[in-house]
């Protein structure tokens, strides 16, 4: 069965999120029963400066229309300041990613606090619209997926 | 040894996975999965009977791993962890797959969500593919605790820490224990003598086998971590011995110098040599060396002749301490936001406008005043006393944008207390609402706003200034909607409560946070109060957020409590997914060494990195900044991750 029809595009995303805020925060958008698009596949990282260049471009490279990261807030990182540097590590990826002719919006760093499940639901679902508009990663078609599902 | 006879158990959670997500399915998906040798579902894993099931899988079909797909490790991770060891299997062999808060509570499409339920447990099972059995870290730890702030919050911790048999030293900044509590005159609701419940524990403090009070003296460092911490403490030389020291008080009243009195809020002097108040623990002089003339017997010496049990040691050095405590707690306690921060209600330039505190000292028999409230400038009995609430407080353009908490009920005790004290006098209090949530407490407002002559005008007071020998005060009646102007005699401010200057520079020490406000944070606002982020430091009092008494009690409790639980244990445990440093790969650069925020990284002898396991709290900042993959996370190598990438984006 096709995961995609030929009308609509179904993006594959993933998301690395940090233990203590982001992925809680998933955790109370399920609680409070928030509806979101299934298009994201969320994996837990400690914090999100576990999240390094390399784990972004495997996502992309194997076939990721979207990578998201989720972390705590400035000051708020459960490890001191470990959003401080995925932030910066992230935005030297995301100018690398433009340089390359990708487009830089594919790659998005959130933070998303423990208590905002309505910011997790709201994040996922503009992020699933925005990598919609912009079609399949023209990585992802050259390594073949979006075949059938 | 990579795990490779891996167990999936999927959960429908009664309907609460299966109705979006089709269990039967999702098990069906995993079964010829690469490793997966048993795939089972169930309607409740987490149940006594679910739980029997792993057990018996782990057994039978001789698991050497497992993922069980159901709600979120938040939740139920220690269960299934637990489960897996009781039937021999190291905990750190099972993962959960959350398909319930991150798949059938989120999704509507019972398609859409299964595959998603697939892929999310697939992840999972390729992280356990790669994950090692480990043993929790043990830590040895030293028997003794540190508590810092010798107010009634510091106090209470360090009785309920001594009494479970452990030693503690109490550190207090200023010359006697006892805080801010020594100085008020009753205590809400119940009017009780403040002095009177607070003198007792002091003394039980100091006289405590198992506690030592250091007075005048302060945390200069701390390193260490979570039962290990070594501090360094100064205590400040007070130059009088207090062994000798028979309290006669001949020195103070010789001696030439006077400064206003810190204790009595600058109402009245004190000498250079003082003792704050009369029931001050230790109960001796101190000899403050910023106000003496000298610490010289040429210069004055005048004390020093007086004394005849020549308790006075000019030569009297500072003193450092190096102390190993297993455990902190930090009750710095508060200050007064200034009135001179307060411009438009003159700025501590109107002799009669004062503080909360001032007042206090003005009700109190012991004060300077015996007790007679008598106003700064004239000494005159005021006839009609203004009450600001809200002075500083709930103001963010100004001020400060939280609410003291406390401020609503001692004014209606000063007002009270005032009327009982002047029989003629008028009492007008400013209010912006008032909120009494406490035991008692909304009776004790009912009491002050039935009294006749007290006077509860909502509005906010504009601006306030002196004319003649009257106070002005400028306002709003918000609910009549007239402006007011009122001839004070007094006018107190309660003013905001503010966390005491020392708590920033505390919490660097220690490095734990502070909240917006300055006040220290705790690790959750609701289910870990008293913990800081830091293990091992706890916070309690006034210092982590605007409290009355019995919370600031109860919470100095709490904190103990939570440092004798970890006193009493013979080891500490600490989570052994830390950092591991492939000492073959590594070159040397040292970059993880600058982004651990533990200090737990450093460069051995050999060159190569190394990592202190107790201090590494996992977070794997340093993975990601590692340039040869030397550092990896146990049980969250890149290898795992970039397995689980690959799962996650494959069809399904």
């Amino acid at each position: 069965m096709s995961e995609q029809t030929k009308s609509v595009f179904e993006p594959r995303i993933v998301a690395f999120l940090c233990r203590w805020c982001s992925y809680a925060g998933a955790d109370l958008a399920g609680v409070s029963r928030m509806t979101y698009p299934p298009n994201v596949v969320p994996m837990r990282v400690n914090c999100s400066g576990r999240v390094d260049v390399g784990m972004v471009l495997k996502a992309l490279e194997m076939g990721a229309d979207g990578v998201l990261i989720g972390g705590c807030h400035p000051g708020d990182c459960h490890y001191v300041n470990g959003n401080y540097k995925t932030r910066r590590r992230i935005e030297v990826l995301r100018n690398a990613l433009a340089d390359t002719g990708l487009n830089p919006d594919r790659v998005r760093l959130e933070w998303i606090s423990a208590s905002e499940g309505r910011k997790f639901r709201d994040t996922m679902t503009e992020f699933t619209e925005r990598i919609r508009e912009l079609g399949p990663s023209p990585v992802a078609v050259e390594a073949g997926a979006h075949g059938e599902g | 040894m990579p795990t490779s006879r891996i167990g999936i158990f999927v959960c429908h959670c009664g309907l609460n996975i299966e109705r979006t997500v089709d269990t039967a399915r999702v098990a069906e998906a995993l079964r010829d999965y690469p490793g997966v040798v048993h795939v089972e579902d169930y309607d409740y894993m987490c149940s006594d009977p679910g739980q029997v099931r792993i057990k018996d899988a782990i057994t039978e079909h001789r698991l050497t791993g497992g993922v069980v797909a159901a709600c979120s490790p938040a939740m139920h991770e220690p269960t299934f962890r637990r489960a897996a060891e009781e039937a021999g299997l190291n905990p750190y062999l099972f993962e959960m797959a959350n398909i319930r808060e991150h798949c059938s509570w989120v999704h509507l499409d019972r398609e859409e969500a299964t595959r998603k339920a697939i892929r999310i447990t697939k992840t999972l099972v390729e992280k356990v593919k790669g994950n090692h059995p480990l043993e929790p870290i043990q830590i040895d730890h030293t028997e003794k605790c540190l508590v810092i702030g010798g107010g009634i919050t510091g106090i209470q911790s360090a009785l309920d820490i001594a009494d479970s048999g452990f030693e503690v030293l109490l550190v207090e900044k200023e010359p006697t224990l006892g805080g801010h509590m020594a100085q008020l005159s009753e205590t809400f609701p119940t009017l009780d003598c403040s002095q009177c419940i607070l003198a007792p524990k002091m003394v039980e403090a100091s006289r405590h086998p198992n506690i030592r009070v250091l007075t005048y003296s302060e945390v200069l460092e701390v390193s260490g971590y979570i039962g290990n911490y070594s501090v360094k403490i100064r205590r400040n030389p007070t130059y009088v011995d207090p062994e000798k020291c028979n309290l006669c008080g001949e020195c103070s009243k010789v001696c030439p110098e006077a400064v206003p009195s810190e204790f009595e809020r600058g109402l009245v002097e004190r000498k250079a040599i003082f003792i704050p108040f009369p029931q001050a623990i230790p109960s001796s002089y101190t000899l403050d060396e910023n106000t003496c003339l000298g610490l010289h017997p040429l210069r004055c010496s005048e004390c020093a002749k007086v004394c005849d049990v020549e308790a006075i040691d000019f030569d009297m050095q500072p003193e450092i301490l190096e102390e190993d405590v297993a455990a902190i707690v930090v009750a710095t306690g508060y200050e007064l936001y200034p009135v001179l921060n307060m411009g438009e209600y003159g700025g501590g330039d109107v002799p009669d406008v004062i503080d909360g505190l001032q007042f206090e000292r003005l009700l109190s028999s012991s004060g300077p005043t015996g007790g007679v409230v008598r106003r700064p400038s004239d000494g005159k009995i005021p006839e009609r006393v203004v009450f600001v609430q809200c002075s500083g407080s709930r103001d963010p353009e100004n001020h400060n944008s939280h609410c003291s908490k406390i401020c609503c009920m001692y004014t209606a005790k000063h007002a009270l207390l005032y009327r009982h004290s002047v029989p003629d006098s008028e009492a007008i209090i400013f209010y912006i609402d008032v909120r009494a949530g406490g035991k008692g407490y909304e009776e004790f407002i009912q009491q002050a706003t039935e009294e006749e002559k007290i006077r509860y005008l909502r509005g906010k007071v504009a601006r306030i200034y002196r004319e003649g020998d009257k106070v002005v005060v400028w306002g709003s009646d918000t609910i009549s909607g007239q402006r007011v102007e009122i001839e004070a005699d007094l006018v107190v401010l309660a003013m905001a409560m503010v966390p005491h200057p020392s708590t920033r520079e505390i919490s660097r020490t220690l490095k734990i946070g502070c909240g917006e406000e300055g006040f220290l944070k705790e690790a959750h606002p609701k289910l870990r109060p008293v913990e800081s982020l830091t293990a091992g430091i706890y916070v309690a009092g006034a210092g982590q957020g605007p409290k009355d008494i019995p919370e600031a009690v109860a919470q100095g409790s709490g904190a103990a409590a939570k440092a004798i639980a970890l006193l009493v244990q013979e080891k500490l445990t600490h989570s052994p997914e830390v950092v591991s440093i492939d000492e073959d790969v590594c070159g040397g650069c040292g970059v993880c060494v600058g982004m651990c925020p533990y200090g737990a990284l450093s460069l051995g002898g050999a060159g190569t990195a190394e990592c202190n396991e107790v201090l590494c709290e996992g977070c794997g900042t340093c993975v990601s900044a590692c340039p040869t993959g030397a550092a990896q996370l146990k049980n969250l190598t890149d290898t795992q991750v970039h397995e689980m990438i690959e799962v996650a984006l494959a069809d399904v």
